[in-house]
């Protein structure tokens, strides 16, 4: 591995403790790992349709669920299975749900685009491009009509970002001091369309401004950095100011589904990103670095996450079709 | 070959009636559309006209003769030399004629007599080449571009990604970034500006990744697009095609998988264009591009990769609102459109087996509508299927079956199936998608049990 751009020093600097920074180790690899194996049952053609994996952006759900309490809410696109890993869904449901089996989330008959969780207060899982966006700020609505002081993490792409909708949402959820935490992971992309093809106005928190929304850029590849913008942020809607937005810099490795020409960018590009920018190799870098962890114990954890996984891909495999008899239920409440 | 021609139902709650007279008698020859007889039912006097050509070879039921139950059989026509007694190869139901149906009668209740287009889409003779439905939608594309420097492509990754589904493949590198314009994904904006741009003197074709995010921009799409030129007094007409893969994808989920033919056909304004065949869509779609309103032209990725023979023609294109007669057939008849037609085609090969002779129309384009062909083919087989992908409540086919209800009732020996997906939004799950969608067993089932089998 090259040398990373953060020096072990940091860890120790940051004075974040041994455990938190274990815990974001395993988050992080459980999403890596998980979404590996969701490649590799999509090959084998246990996964059909769309599968948008999210290796590469896994320190902006970690870091940002580091900051979350009991009743926060989130809602995201169709790139949806590291939030719903990071927000404390089973990985076998969610696995099971990417095969399209009973023992799925939403019993097989959403596929990997739409999950939900009431219990974890996730949302879903969108297929349209942006209409998350207004959806999480009627959460966040309906939390400042309850008066509690819960918020919601409303997140979507940079491509997301262009949509009329997104605007239309800043003005409201600021005119009514709504709390909701606007995520953009800009990952560069929009399937093969990069921002710069996309906009001028290429700084996508800045757009905030206009609507007197705060908000900053922030390195989301270091799940540090995302879990300090993430506690601003938080403190922000949780005081009844409103509205904030965190622009996450952040990186897809794959192709935007599983089928994709790649031709957008280089090679080179995303080698070097995978080098230097790495989320979990920069965490363990910190651990490793600081003399928090050993070579062994980091090991162990790879092993447990591996188990997990393999089990959840078992668990897929294993798990019945839904009965036909599922076809006319749950279209009314 | 002898047909008996049954009592017909003259009114929805008829059951029985009087044979008042006969204008024939045994041993005449009738023509087809001669009037034959009078029948008098609860509401009114009915004159009744043959459907086919033929000798009256007996009269089964006299003239006077009450209580003359439907579907009984009341006359046998036969051909020169054939023995009367001979039990019938075919029963025919008589057409009632127009004019003195029951006074409640709305006037579209009108059957009238109509004749199907067979002119063919291109010459005799003309040379063919195989192309897959995706090449034939490039080619149109880049025909009209050549051919108009105001047609121009605009949407999501049309330009250097080559399009999502590689329709707009090479359009970037003959016409360049002025006429291959990628859009951020903002649908109802970038739509906006295509009306816009209609009315500034452009031709914009736009594409939409799938129809299911037409949805963000189908205020556009109605209010602006389609209803303007209405509004204006026929002055802002709107030359756009609006096009990309509508209907069921596989294994994509509820939210992008999904038919929207009926809604858009339900739109005064609009035109609609759901191809078959790679020689449709290239012959419409060309024809869309030249049409002064906005045509909302929906194609299905399951189609883009399939194969069909495409005249060789330099500039062939087909006329809107013209259906086309795949196959002909005797016994009932299947109309559909689009990937529909995939399930009509292979289901009449499966009844062919079992000797029911079905002749398949493929509408084509839903707006215009051609009635003339499906109502001519019904006077021909008096029963009907309708198939097609989309949901059941509102279809195409609830359509279709009302207008065939309304304008040839009294042909119908059977009441019209319509085989659509089903009333569930598209599960994920690969055995239940296949139970969701329309499937060619539910068509053979559907026919067989029009023509009582
Ligand atoms: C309204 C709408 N338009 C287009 C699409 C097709 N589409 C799916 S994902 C995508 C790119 C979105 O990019 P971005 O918002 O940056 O999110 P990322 O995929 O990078 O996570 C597009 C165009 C869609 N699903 N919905
Ligand atoms: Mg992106």
């Amino acid at each position: 591995m090259a040398a990373k751009s953060t020096t072990p020093e940091t860890g120790k600097k940051s004075n974040v403790s041994k455990d938190e920074l274990l815990k974001y180790y395993r988050e992080m690899l459980l999403i890596r790992r998980f979404e590996e194996k969701a490649g590799q049952l999509y090959g084998m053609g246990l996964i059909g349709g769309f599968c948008h994996l999210y290796i590469g952006q896994e320190a902006v759900v970690v870091g940002l669920e580091a900051c979350t309490k009991e009743g926060d809410k989130r809602v995201t696109s169709y790139r949806d299975h590291g939030h719903m890993l990071a927000c404390g869904m089973e990985a076998n449901g969610v696995m099971a749900e990417l095969t399209g089996r009973e023992g799925g989330y939403s019993r097989g008959k959403g596929g990997s685009m739409h999950m939900f969780s009431r219990e974890k207060h996730f949302y879903g899982g969108h297929g349209i491009v942006g209409a998350q966006v207004p959806i999480g700020a009627g959460l966040a609505f309906a939390d400042k009509y309850k008066g509690n002081d819960n918020v919601t993490f409303t997140y979507f792409g940079d491509g997301a970002a262009n949509q009329g909708q997104v605007y239309e949402t800043y003005n409201m959820a600021e005119l009514w001091d709504l709390p909701v935490i606007f995520v953009i992971e800009n990952n560069g992309y929009a399937m093969g369309t990069s921002v710069k093809r996309s906009t001028k106005s290429t700084s996508l928190y800045g757009r905030g401004l206009a609507y007197g929304i705060p908000g900053e850029q922030v390195d989301g590849m270091d799940v540090l950095a995302v879990k300090a913008a993430g506690e601003k942020a938080v403190a922000h809607c949780r005081a009844g100011k409103g509205p904030y937005i965190l622009e996450m810099m952040t990186y897809r490795y794959r192709g935007h589904s599983m089928s994709d020409p790649a031709k957008y960018r280089t090679r080179e590009e995303v080698e070097k990103m995978k080098a230097e920018k790495d989320a979990i190799e920069h965490v363990r870098d910190l651990l490793l670095g600081a003399g928090l962890a050993n070579e062994d114990e980091l090991k162990a954890i790879d092993k447990q996450i591996k188990d997990v996984v393999n089990a959840s891909a078992e668990f897929a495999k294993e798990s019945p079709e839904p009965s036909v008899s599922e076809l006319y239920t749950d279209i009314y409440a | 070959m002898a047909i008996d021609v049954l009592m017909p139902a003259l009114s929805p709650t008829m059951e029985e009636g009087t044979l008042a007279k006969w204008l024939v008698a045994e041993g005449d020859s009738v023509k087809s559309g001669q009037i034959i007889a009078e029948i008098e039912t609860d509401k009114a006097t009915m004159e009744f006209e043959a459907v086919d050509e033929g000798i009256v070879g007996k009269i089964l039921v006299a003239a006077g003769t009450s209580g003359v139950k439907v579907n009984d059989p009341i006359m046998r026509l036969i051909e020169a030399g054939e023995d009367a007694n001979a039990a019938p190869a075919l029963i025919m139901a008589a057409r009632p004629v127009a004019a003195p149906v029951s006074a409640a009668a709305a006037p579209t209740a009108a059957a009238v007599a109509v004749v199907a287009k067979a002119s063919p889409d291109w010459p005799a003779g003309t040379p063919m080449k195989t192309m897959t439905v995706r090449e034939a939608l490039r080619e149109a594309i880049a025909e009209e571009m050549r051919a108009d420097p105001n047609v121009m492509l605009m949407g999501e990754e049309v330009g250097e990604y080559q399009g999502a589904y590689k329709i707009s493949q090479g359009l970037l590198d003959e016409f360049g970034p002025k006429r291959v314009v990628d859009t951020p994904i903002t649908e109802m904006g970038f739509t906006g500006i295509a009306v816009g741009a209609a009315w500034g003197g452009l031709r914009p074709i736009l594409e939409f990744m799938t129809f299911n995010f037409s949805l963000q921009a189908i205020d556009h799409i109605l209010n602006s697009a389609a209803k303007t030129n209405y509004m204006s007094g026929g002055q802002l007409g709107c030359p756009i095609v609006f096009r990309g893969p509508n209907g069921a994808a596989a294994r994509v989920g509820a939210q992008h998988s999904q038919d929207f033919s009926a809604w858009y056909a339900a739109i005064p304004g609009l035109k609609v264009v759901t191809p078959y065949s790679a020689s449709d869509a290239k012959g419409l779609l060309k024809s869309a591009i030249r049409d002064p309103n906005p045509v909302v032209f929906l194609e299905n990725e399951i189609m883009y990769g399939q194969t069909f023979e495409v005249p060789d023609l330099h500039d062939f294109t087909i006329p809107f609102g013209k259906a086309r007669i795949w196959r002909e057939g005797t016994d009932a008849t299947i109309v559909s459109f689009g990937i529909g037609m995939r399930y009509a085609l292979e289901a009449a090969d499966l009844l062919a087996k079992d000797g029911i002779s079905v002749e398949v129309i493929d509408l084509r384009t839903l707006r215009p509508l051609d009635y003339d062909t499906v109502l001519a083919s019904i006077q021909k087989t008096n029963r009907c299927v309708c198939v097609e992908e989309g949901f059941p409540v509102a279809s195409m086919s609830d359509h279709l079956a009302s207008t065939i209800m309304q304008r040839a009732f009294d042909y119908l020996d059977a009441p019209v199936i319509t085989c659509t997906g089903k009333d569930v939004p598209m599960p994920y799950a690969a055995n239940l998608e296949k139970l969701a969608l329309v499937t060619t067993a539910e068509v053979v089932a559907a026919v067989k049990s029009v023509c009582y089998r």
